[in-house]
């Protein structure tokens, strides 16, 4: 009796055969947003090396309908980047005390708590 | 009692150029699982038809195949969970032998390279027993839940895109060993485990967890991999006086 296995081909399909496929992609796609924000950041302290005159240019920008949808954007990915990044952390970060292990609320917990103390910090430094 | 209608890949390597569905549609108890249902069409309705089982209660891992396009053990996919017609197919990711039969030959190679065995700090065996406390039993249990069924795999979108890519419970397994208070083997294992095509291929979907059916977190481990992987390059490169 001959063997001949059958090869069957994966197709990009597979992102939405499973609602988990299509939360994963949508979570790798935030980086497209995330990066460009970055960008943006990079070259608005471009403008601020530039003088006065090129950092207004650089804000009016940002206040353009267009400027602020995009943030509103990043901001939803980044959120949504963010929640479900801090909810895996339990899974690459356990912490034994003892015999047990520290509840995944706690590790993913502080997690959050860090984000809202350092946002905490940040927003009060802006303000 | 109720019909069930199964809608099975079926593949002859020897009369098949590519594989095909066939219907069949089958009395079941309530109570019955996928792998009862198969064994019904085969023990009444059409004796071709093949694929692997063996303790019918989760345990040996061998009746792994892709349940309505989920990875499940059939012999843990009860049908009174599902509605409709029930498509079965052979594992994701795995060439298919022969009906629901794959070729696990890449999955089997890949486990032995992690060394998934306990090898002794010392070349001579302790005369004693090896002693270990509950919270170093309980520092690696979970992973040694690992039934080899390789749902992880037929979940994992990252090992059907790259197929050299060691994969979630080749992973979860060295970690197991390497996890364990006994065990003294794990630079060997690390050649494997912390190479661009082991922990670092995984993007964390997290798909392998999501599928396991004992709950092993492969997912997890491969993230601490990652995280244990980081700090030895660490303390190789800017704190070599800590390197033994």
């Amino acid at each position: 009796m001959s063997r001949k296995p059958y090869e069957r081909a994966i197709t990009s399909e597979w992102i939405f055969r499973h609602p988990r496929y299509v939360r994963y992609m949508v979570r790798e796609f935030s980086c497209l947003f995330i990066g460009g924000w970055t960008l943006l950041m990079v070259w608005g302290l471009k403008q601020l090396s530039e003088g006065p005159a090129a950092w207004a240019a650089f804000l009016e920008l940002l206040k353009s309908p267009a400027s602020i949808a995009f943030h509103l954007l990043t901001l939803a990915f980044a959120a949504y980047h963010s929640v479900t990044w801090f909810n895996l952390t339990p899974k690459a970060l356990p912490l034994q005390v003892g015999e047990e292990f520290v509840p995944d609320w706690v590790i993913a917990g502080a997690h959050y708590a860090g984000w809202a103390v350092l946002s905490s910090i940040i927003l009060a430094l802006a303000i | 009692m109720r019909q069930v209608e199964l809608e099975v890949l079926r593949y002859n390597p020897e009369t098949d150029r590519e594989p095909h569905f066939q219907r069949y549609s089958v009395d079941c108890q309530e109570e019955w699982v996928v792998l009862d249902a198969l064994n019904h069409v085969k023990e009444t309705l059409d004796p071709t038809l093949s694929y692997r089982w063996s303790c019918h209660m989760a345990v040996c891992g061998s009746c792994g195949m892709m349940v309505n396009g989920e990875p499940k053990l059939a012999c843990k996919a009860f049908l009174r969970d599902y509605q409709g017609v029930i498509r079965v197919e052979p594992l994701r990711h795995f060439p298919v032998e022969r009906d629901l039969v794959t070729v696990i030959d890449d999955f089997i190679a890949k486990l032995a390279s992690v060394k998934p065995y306990l090898i002794p700090r010392d070349k001579a065996p302790q005369a004693s027993e090896y002693r270990q406390t509950p919270a170093q039993l309980k520092r690696y249990k979970q992973f040694t839940l690992c039934i080899n069924c390789m749902l992880c795999y037929a979940a994992c979108p990252e090992y059907g895109l790259i197929p050299k890519y060691l994969g979630p419970a080749a992973i979860a397994l060295a970690h197991r060993w390497n996890r364990d208070s006994r065990d003294g083997g794990r630079d060997a294992r690390q050649e494997e485990i912390a190479a661009t095509e082991g922990a670092w291929e995984c993007s964390f979907v997290g798909a392998c967890s999501e599928v396991c059916p004992e709950h092993v977190d492969p997912a997890g481990a491969i993230q601490q991999v990652k995280i244990e992987s980081t700090v030895d390059w660490y303390q190789e490169h800017l704190m070599p006086w800590l390197k033994k």
